[in-house]
């Protein structure tokens, strides 16, 4: 789609767009190769090296190399189709779970790579937890809800005191504290997803994946979320897929532009702090898409 | 003009074919309500079969259908629902699994009185259990297991996947994920299967008589010795004879199967209704 | 594997603490093993019932040749000279499916247009179940119908000639209990041809009738064959509604008037009576369902596989 996605928003830029994808193929190679600059070698949560995810035959993401530095906010942005909640469900491996779909490269948790058989992928899931596009609570009490991930990993300690403490921080005590035997189901959408963040949070993992967390809420749920992701990565490394460029301005320190080849198989373009793609991103490609023209 | 016509025409037509449908419905019902409930009392119920059909009962017929019932389900709920689990939730594109599939839906269309020749051989016979209540019992699992199953798996495929992703995400092992998560949803559909199915086996007869139903039984069934006999065996040898006042009885008796089913429908009803209340996704 | 069941962690390298190697826990094991063996257990009664099926049968063919089974067109299994001829238990067996058919179908078909094109939601709901409450009623208790009120009170004054027990009899009351499983299986079938097939057609001015009609029953044409084919199935294996009803007249005829003998029939009759275990007339018993079972077992089959060729035709 991108050829003619180019075409079409920049009819001006026809002969143009050809020399200019061929300049930025031999560029990300640069780009994306290599960690990022980081002070200290033990703040990388999460790094992947030359990852890619296939369907099949179908290569949904190819030659990922990309850091994760702890306690950050890591937004990926880029078009509809382009790999990025595949990327992020390589690092928990939910990709394991859908029948013909394969990782390659090496993702390195803590410096070691989970992508391995002898991994208990259920213990990376544990590690590096996950909340979802849309809301999805179990229909169980919200006490159950939160209690659910410690009690399947052996939990032994009081259980009331963890939950408290982990609805506390996911913003959402105040609201439930009274009701809490009710269903996880009859919250709004915005205390729904808080509800999955607390659940997440109640195995304490070192990781959160967020895949677009907010689109299916209103706007003032999104921006609760919002305010609890910045004070979530005080205490864990959040990588956050969003279609949502405010947001990603707004919440992440750090974002990673992806796009689609001609295959449809998704790369990374730029990796930058976040107020760097957003001004004066070093790629065409990220330029057009961060202004709009493009995705 | 001809074309409203032709429309207007087949309108009434499909209108007629359903009217026509439950009309047999009614008519059998007000039948049976006709003939039957003159004879619907405490005694035809508490008593026991006689030659006479005054004094006839169907009390150890109704004891029969309901030890049937229950054996059926004891023996189909762990089984049933753990075959739909694995069809279900566990390597889902095998080769392996596709031939379970398949087999289960031949299964499912195999004519319930072959299952009998299969019980006479396996259950009477071979495993030597005589032709007791046990036999039929199991006879009729046996035939009632791919409902279940099927009913499972329809219950498990409406959970949806993002349970399952959720359940994971927490770092739950697969049948962690399914205990945990997808079986509590999935409840309300297997126990409406299940209870489905009991209806089912109550009212099946055709096996049966190959494992040895007998009629005139007058005490309270042994499921493992001594013979037994169940409501559709007693309504099949009360209508099988000339006499109208039988013919009588056997409606009464077709009275109280059919509210035993009605009541096992509407238990299925209330606890679809019931406990799905809260799982509105 | 090791033994361990606890939540220990075993470092597989680094510094950091280590994932834990994968493996799967007793308990683990043994539900999965539980799940696979219950799963196994359809097989296992597929193959039983082959089993079983084929021996005693082999056992009745020693005595009586396949071909004379086959071809031979009498049926006496209680008076002498005993004849094994399957064909008029094969006959009688199709005419009854016939009739039930013949009614069927068109009932059936018209019920599902109409659910499918015609009905409200809240009209369907009502409707649906309402047609699905036949489907459960126990078929002895059709039977029961059958003799006592289908046959005199509607059936005797329309066709004069005509006994208390007849395949007519049997084929009207099997035609009432397959009517809810064409109807509701061709309302999946019609239901499942896309919207914008309908719409496309109304577009271009099409009466209601027209579009049902001329586009969504072509279009649901296979699913519709399959669901006729597995009331056939279900009528050919009918047993309680037939016993009672038709009779147990071994007789080869195409007069729906008569009294007939269907396989389902003979083989409830022979496990009534006192007959040996080892006589000729049990293993009679086994051949015949086994000829029962190849029928419905062929239906089945063919009406799967249309089943699987329509679905693909919109997935």
């Amino acid at each position: 789609m991108s050829a003619q996605a180019i075409a079409e928003r920049a009819p001006s830029a026809d002969s143009k767009a050809a020399p200019t994808r061929r300049t930025i193929q031999i560029s990300t190679a640069g780009v994306a190769r290599g960690p990022l600059d980081l002070a200290d070698p033990g703040d990388v949560a999460v790094e992947m090296q030359d990852v890619s995810c296939c369907y099949g035959t179908f290569r949904a993401v190819r030659d990922i190399n990309l850091t994760f530095a702890r306690r950050e906010v890591t937004a990926l942005i880029g078009p509809s189709g382009c790999g990025k909640s595949t990327l992020l469900r390589s690092i928990n491996r939910m990709n394991d779970l859908i029948p013909g779909a394969r990782t390659e490269g090496r993702v390195l948790f803590d410096g070691q790579d989970v992508t391995g058989r002898e991994v208990d992928a259920v213990d990376v899931r544990r590690r590096i937890g996950m909340v979802f596009q849309k809301p999805n609570p179990f229909p169980k009490s919200i006490y159950e809800n939160v209690a659910f991930g410690p009690r399947i990993n052996g939990y032994r300690g009081n259980m009331d005191e963890l939950v408290e403490e982990c609805l506390h921080r996911a913003a959402l005590w105040n609201e439930v504290k009274d009701k809490l035997k009710q269903s996880g189901l009859s919250l709004s959408g915005g205390q729904q997803q808080r509800l999955c963040i607390a659940r997440t949070i109640a195995t304490s993992p070192e990781v959160i994946l967020m895949d677009e967390p907010c689109s299916a809420l209103d706007p003032r749920a999104t921006l609760q979320i919002e305010e609890l992701m910045r004070e979530l990565s005080e205490q864990y490394t959040i990588v956050i897929v969003t279609h949502n460029m405010q947001q990603a301005a707004r919440a992440s320190d750090r974002t990673v532009f992806m796009t689609m080849g001609d295959d449809r198989s998704g790369y990374v373009v730029e990796v930058g702090p976040t107020n760097e793609i957003f001004t004066m991103p070093k790629q065409r490609l990220t330029e057009d898409y961060v202004s709009g023209r493009f995705g | 003009m001809r074309r409203r016509l032709a429309g207007t025409v087949f309108y009434a037509a499909c209108i007629a074919a359903i009217s026509l449908t439950l009309l047999a419905l009614l008519l059998l019902l007000l039948d049976v309500l006709s003939r039957g409930l003159g004879h619907l009392d405490p005694d035809f119920l508490s008593g026991v079969p006689s030659r006479r059909p005054a004094r006839a009962g169907i009390m150890p017929a109704i004891l029969g259908s309901l030890y049937l019932g229950l054996i059926v389900a004891v023996v189909t709920f762990p089984i049933g629902v753990a075959a739909g689990i694995f069809l279900e939730e566990y390597t889902k594109d095998s080769f392996l699994n596709r031939l379970l599939r398949t087999n289960i839906s031949n299964l499912a269309g195999v004519p319930s009185i072959i299952y009998g020749i299969f019980g006479l051989a396996l259950f009477v016979r071979a495993l030597n259990l005589g032709e007791t209540l046990l036999a039929g019992a199991l006879t009729l699992s046996l035939l009632i297991l791919p409902v279940v199953i099927i009913a499972t798996m329809e219950a498990l495929r409406a959970v949806p996947a993002s349970q399952r992703e959720a359940a994971h995400a927490l770092g739950a092992t697969r049948w962690q994920a399914i205990k945990g998560a997808v079986l509590p949803a999935a409840a309300p559909g297997i126990l409406t299967g299940i209870v489905l199915s009991m209806a089912r086996a109550i009212g099946e007869t055709a096996p049966l008589i190959l494992i040895g139903a007998v009629t005139f039984v007058t005490y309270a069934p042994n499921p493992v010795e001594g013979g037994y006999t169940v409501l559709p065996i007693q309504i099949f040898q009360w209508a099988s004879r000339p006499q109208a006042e039988f013919q009588e009885i056997a409606a009464s008796a077709i009275l109280v199967l059919l509210a035993l089913m009605f009541a096992l429908n509407a238990l299925a009803l209330f606890l679809r209704v019931r406990l799905s209340r809260h799982l509105q996704w | 594997m090791t033994a361990h069941t606890t939540t220990r962690r075993t470092d597989i390298g680094g510094a950091f603490p280590g994932l834990r190697r994968r493996r799967r826990s007793r308990v683990e094991q043994l539900v999965e093993a539980f799940l696979f063996l219950s799963a196994a257990v359809g097989v296992l009664t597929t193959a039983g019932i082959v089993l079983v099926l084929a021996t005693e049968t082999a056992g009745f063919f020693a005595l009586v040749s396949p071909i004379d089974y086959l071809t031979g067109t009498v049926w006496s299994a209680s008076i002498q000279p005993y004849q094994f001829g399957v064909l008029p238990l094969i006959t009688s067996t199709l005419l009854v499916a016939v009739i039930a058919l013949v009614l069927a179908v068109p009932v059936g078909l018209l019920a599902a247009v109409y659910l499918a094109e015609y009905a409200s939601d809240r009209v369907r709901n009502t409707i649906k179940p309402a047609l699905e409450t036949i489907a459960g009623i126990p078929t002895i208790v059709l039977g029961f119908f059958a003799i006592n009120f289908l046959t005199p009170v509607i059936l005797q004054p329309l066709v004069p000639g005509l006994g208390g027990f007849s395949a007519l009899a049997a084929g009207v009351v099997v035609g009432l209990l397959i009517t809810p499983l064409v109807a509701s299986l061709s309302d999946d079938a019609l239901r499942a041809v896309p919207r914008a097939l309908r719409e496309g057609a109304y577009a271009m001015g099409a009466t209601r009738f027209e579009v049902s009609r001329k586009v969504v029953l072509p279009a649901a044409l296979s699913g519709v064959m399959a669901a006729v084919i597995l009331a056939m199935s279900r009528a050919v294996g009918e047993t309680m509604a037939v016993v009672l009803a038709a009779g147990t007249n071994p007789n080869l005829t195409l007069d729906p008037r008569e009294s007939v003998q269907t396989m389902t029939a003979f083989i409830v009759q022979i496990s009534l009576g006192d007959t040996p275990q080892d006589s000729i007339q049990f293993k009679a018993l086994f051949a015949v369902g086994a000829t029962l079972f190849a029928i419905t077992l062929g239906l089945n089959v063919l009406s799967n596989r249309i089943v699987a060729r329509y679905r693909n035709v919109y997935r």
